[in-house]
C-alpha cells in the first residue's frame, strides 16, 4: 500500500508540473504563431511538376 | 546561405506501399477464412495449420504488423524526407529495414501456422522473432534519427513528433512484454506469471493499439490530410495539446481489458479512469482532422482520397468514443468476452487504419508514377464497397454481443440458467455469416483498388528521384528573442524523444511496479500446486493449438457465470501459469473449472469430433492429436525452465519427471479403456486430457477441506 501512496504523490506532482507548464505556455502566448509550421508542409521544394 | 541540391528517393516508399497492400490482402483473406470457419466448422479442413486457433493469430498479426506496419513505414519514408528537406539518412538501412521486416512477417506467419506461439495476443511470435523485430526496429530508429539530425528544416512538424513517440513507445512495450525464457529454438515461457503476466500483456496489448495502430497513423493523418486537402491543419495549437495528452494518457488504459477479472481492484479502477479521460485527446485529434476540411467539403465530393480520409477520421472518432464507454465496468460486463470487442476493434482497423491507408495509396501512387489516377469512379466504388463492408461487419457483431449477453444471463423463474452455452453458439451463426459477407465486400473493394493502382502505375512512369534544393542549417542557431520553450522542443528531436519516453514511461511504471512489489496483490492459496509433467506438456499443446482464441480461463464474479462455470477465479490460482491463459473472447465456454466436470472419455470423443458430444458445436476437430506422439524429450528442459522462473519443482525433479509423466498417462489410458476406448498412452491427446482435467481442481480441493474443518 505504501508504494501506491508514494507513487500517487509522485505522479500527481509530475502531472501537476505538466499542467502548470502547459497553462503557463498558453498564457505566455507560445501558440500564437501556428501559421508558419502548418503551412510550410504544403510547399514541396521539388523541381518536378506535380 | 548556400543552397544545396539533393534528391528524394521514391524507391523505398514504393516498395513499402506494395508490401502494405499485398500483406493487407493476405491478412484480410486470413480474416475471411476464420470468419467463415466460425459459421462452417468444416472449413477448418481437419488440418493443424488451417485450424482457427492457428489462423486467427496469423490474421491479427498480419493486419497489425504487416498491413498497418508497412503502412506506417510507407508514410514515414515518404513524408519524413519532405518534411525535413533531406533524403533518408541511409539507403542501406532503408533496404535492411524493408527486407528484414518482410522476412519477419513471412517467417512469423509460417511459425504461427506450425504452432509456435507464445500465446500472448498480438505478441504471439516466438523469442527469436522477438529479437529480430527489436533489431529491425532499432535499424528503423537509427535511420529515422539520422534523417532528423541531418535535416535542413529546423522545425519538426507535428507528424514527426508522432513518429518519434510511436517509435520509442513500441520499443519499450515490445521489450518489456517479450521477457521470456527460451526452452528450445522456438519455444519459450513468459517471464511473468498469472496476474502479472496478464497486466503486462494488456499493458502491451492495448498500447499496441495505441502506439502502432493510432499514433503513427495520426502522424500519417497530419501529413497526408492537409496535403490532399491542400490546406493547413485546422489548429496547430490543438495538435500540440493533442500530442502530449494522448501519449500520456494512453499508456494507463491497459487494465480496461481485465475488468472484473482477478486483477487487483485498484489497477482496474486506474485503467477505467484513464480510459474515460482518453476520450478528450482522441476527439481533439479527430476534430483537428475534420475541421481541416472546413470550406473544402466541395472537394470531398469530388476527390476519392478525401472521401476515404473523412470516413477514416470519423471511424477514429467512433472507436475512441466507444473505447471509453467500453471501459466503464457496467458496460464492460456486457462486452467482455463477446463480439462487441471484435466489432470495436474492426471499426478501428477497417475504418481508421484501412481507409487512411487506402486514401494514402490513392494519393501516393499517381505522384510516384507522375500521372493521374486511372479511374476516379472505381476509387469511389471502392469507397462505397468499403463503407458498406464496415457497416455489414459491425452491426451483426453488436447485435450478436447483446444477444449472447441476454441469453447467457437469463434465468428461469426457478433459478436455473435458461440457456445452454450451445444454444448461444447456435444463435450466433447467422451473425457470423453476415459479418463474413461484410468482410468479403470490404475485401472486394481492396481488390478493386489493386486493379486501379496497377493500371495507374502502368499508364505512368516511375519517378525514382525527385530533385530538390534547400539551404543547409546554420550550425550556430540563435533563436529570435521572444521564442518560447515549446518552440524549442519542436526544434530538438532528442529532447522530444526523451520527453516522450518520460511521458509514456510514467503510466507503465505506475501500473507495473506495484503489481510486482505488493504481495497482497496476489494472495497465495495453499492448495494451488505446480502442474505435473504430463499436464505441463498438455498445457503446451493447448497453447500450440491456440485454444485461448476461443476459450477463456477466467470466471467473473457474476451470478450467471458462477452458476454456469463454477466458483469465480482468484488471483492466487494462476501463480504458476507462464504464460497466463485468461483469454479475451468466449466463442466456446470458459474452461477455468472444466477439470473433473466430464469423464476422460468425454474429452477424448470431444476432441476427435466435438459434434459427437455437443451437437451444434462449431469447434474444429483435432484428429492429429490422436496420431502425434507426445515429444517427451522436452520435459527435462521445460521443468528446468519453470523452476528458473520460480515454480517450486524440487531440485533434481527432471530425472523422475518422465517416469511420473508415463505413470499419469497410463492411468488416463486405463480410464479410457474402461469406456472401451483403445489408444496407446504416448499420444498428445492424453497430455491434453490430463491438462484439461486439472483445470480449476486445486481450489475445489480447498473448498472441501475448509468445509471438513468446520
Amino acid at each position: 500500500m505504501m508504494v501506491i501512496i508514494l507513487l500517487l504523490i509522485i505522479s500527481i506532482c509530475i502531472s501537476g508540473g505538466f499542467l502548470i507548464a502547459f497553462l503557463w505556455s498558453v498564457k505566455d502566448g507560445q501558440y500564437d504563431d501556428n501559421y508558419a509550421a502548418a503551412n510550410r508542409i504544403l510547399f514541396d521544394q521539388t523541381k518536378n511538376k506535380d | 546561405m548556400q543552397v544545396e541540391k539533393f534528391r528524394y528517393d521514391n524507391r523505398i516508399p514504393k516498395l513499402f506501399l506494395i508490401a502494405t497492400i499485398f500483406w493487407g490482402a493476405v491478412g484480410m483473406l486470413a480474416g475471411l477464412l476464420i470468419a467463415f470457419q466460425l459459421a462452417f466448422p468444416a472449413l477448418n479442413f481437419d488440418l493443424p495449420f488451417t485450424t482457427f486457433g492457428r489462423v486467427r493469430p496469423v490474421h491479427t498479426n498480419a493486419v497489425i504488423f504487416a498491413f498497418v506496419g508497412n503502412g506506417i513505414f510507407t508514410a514515414v519514408y515518404y513524408s519524413l524526407p519532405r518534411l525535413l528537406k533531406t533524403p533518408m539518412w541511409s539507403n542501406t538501412l532503408s533496404k535492411i529495414h524493408f527486407w528484414g521486416w518482410q522476412l519477419i512477417i513471412a517467417v512469423g506467419a509460417t511459425t504461427l501456422l506450425l504452432g509456435y506461439t507464445t500465446a500472448k495476443e498480438y505478441a504471439e511470435l516466438e523469442w527469436p522473432l522477438d529479437i529480430a523485430i527489436t533489431v529491425i526496429w532499432v535499424v528503423f530508429g537509427i535511420n529515422m534519427f539520422g534523417t532528423i539530425f541531418t535535416r535542413r528544416e529546423r522545425h519538426l512538424y507535428v507528424a514527426i513528433w508522432f513518429y518519434i513517440a510511436s517509435w520509442v513507445t513500441v520499443a519499450m512495450l515490445h521489450i518489456v512484454n517479450s521477457f521470456e525464457l527460451p526452452v528450445s529454438l522456438l519455444k519459450s515461457y513468459s517471464w511473468y506469471a498469472g496476474v502479472q503476466d496478464a497486466l503486462v500483456q494488456w499493458w502491451y496489448g492495448h498500447n499496441a493499439v495505441a502506439f502502432f495502430l493510432t499514433t503513427p497513423y495520426l502522424g500519417l493523418m497530419y501529413y497526408f490530410l492537409p496535403k490532399a486537402a491542400e490546406r493547413p491543419i485546422y489548429s496547430y495549437r490543438l495538435s500540440i495539446v493533442h500530442f502530449w495528452s494522448l501519449i500520456f494518457i494512453y499508456i494507463w488504459a491497459g487494465p480496461h481489458h481485465l475488468l472484473y477479472t482477478a486483477l487487483p481492484e485498484w489497477a482496474q479502477s486506474l485503467g477505467t479512469a484513464f480510459s474515460v479521460m482518453l476520450l478528450l485527446p482522441s476527439w481533439g485529434g479527430m476534430l483537428n482532422g475534420l475541421f481541416t476540411l472546413r470550406g473544402a467539403w466541395d472537394k470531398v465530393r469530388e476527390d476519392p482520397v478525401l472521401k476515404f480520409f473523412v470516413v477514416a477520421v470519423t471511424c477514429y472518432g467512433m472507436s475512441t468514443f466507444e473505447g471509453p464507454m467500453l471501459s466503464l465496468k457496467n458496460v464492460n460486463a456486457i462486452s467482455h468476452y463477446s463480439d462487441w470487442t471484435v466489432a470495436h476493434v474492426h471499426i478501428g482497423a477497417l475504418g481508421w487504419n484501412g481507409f487512411l491507408t487506402f486514401g494514402m495509396a490513392y494519393w501516393l501512387v499517381p505522384r510516384l508514377f507522375s500521372t493521374n489516377l486511372y479511374s476516379k469512379k472505381m476509387a469511389a466504388q471502392h469507397f462505397w464497397l468499403g463503407t458498406l463492408g464496415i457497416v455489414l461487419y459491425a452491426i451483426p457483431m453488436y447485435w450478436a454481443a447483446f444477444r449472447s449477453y441476454f441469453m447467457m444471463s437469463a434465468f428461469t423463474p426457478e433459478g436455473q440458467l435458461q440457456y445452454q452455452f450451445i444454444d448461444v453458439v447456435q444463435s450466433m451463426i447467422p451473425f457470423y455469416i453476415l459479418r463474413a459477407i461484410g468482410g468479403s465486400i470490404y475485401l472486394l473493394g481492396v481488390l478493386l483498388m489493386v486493379y486501379n493502382l496497377v493500371k495507374t502505375a502502368k499508364q505512368g512512369s516511375f519517378l525514382k528521384f525527385e530533385e530538390a534544393e534547400a539551404p543547409r542549417l546554420e550550425k550556430a542557431y540563435k533563436p529570435q528573442p521572444g521564442t518560447f520553450w515549446h518552440a524549442v522542443i519542436e526544434r530538438k528531436p532528442t529532447l522530444l524523444l526523451v520527453l516522450s519516453l518520460i511521458v509514456v514511461g510514467l503510466g507503465g511504471i505506475f501500473e507495473l511496479i506495484p503489481t510486482f512489489l505488493v504481495k497482497s496483490n496476489v494472495p497465495t492459496i495453499a492448495s494451488v500446486k505446480p502442474y505435473t509433467p504430463l499436464e505441463l506438456q498438455g498445457r503446451d499443446i493447448y497453447i500450440r493449438e491456440g485454444c485461448y482464441n476461443c476459450h477463456s480461463q477466467m470466471i467473473r464474479p457474476f451470478r450467471y457465470e458462477v452458476t454456469r462455470y463454477g466458483e469465480y477465479s482468484k488471483a492466487g490460482e494462476f501463480v504458476y501459469d507462464h504464460p497466463f491463459q485468461w483469454g479475451s473472447k468466449r466463442t466456446g465456454p470458459d474452461l477455468a473449472r472444466i477439470g473433473g466436470k466430464y469423464p476422460d472419455s468425454w474429452h477424448f470423443n470431444h476432441m476427435l469430433d466435438p459434434e459427437s458430444m455437443a451437437p451444434g458445436s462449431v469447434m474444429p476437430k483435432y484428429p492429429w492429436l490422436f496420431e502425434n506422439k507426445l515429444d517427451i524429450s522436452t520435459t527435462n528442459s521445460k521443468i528446468h525452465a519453470m523452476r528458473k522462473l520460480g515454480v517450486p519443482y524440487p531440485i533434481g525433479y527432471e530425472k523422475e519427471a518422465n517416469e511420473e509423466l508415463k505413470k499419469q498417462a497410463t492411468d488416463i489410458t486405463n480410464n479410457l479403456a474402461k469406456d472401451k476406448i483403445k489408444i496407446s498412452s504416448d499420444k498428445e491427446i492424453i497430455a491434453l486430457i490430463a491438462y484439461l482435467q486439472r483445470l480449476g481442481k486445486d481450489i475445489k480441493g480447498e473448498e472441501k477441506e475448509s468445509l471438513a474443518s468446520k
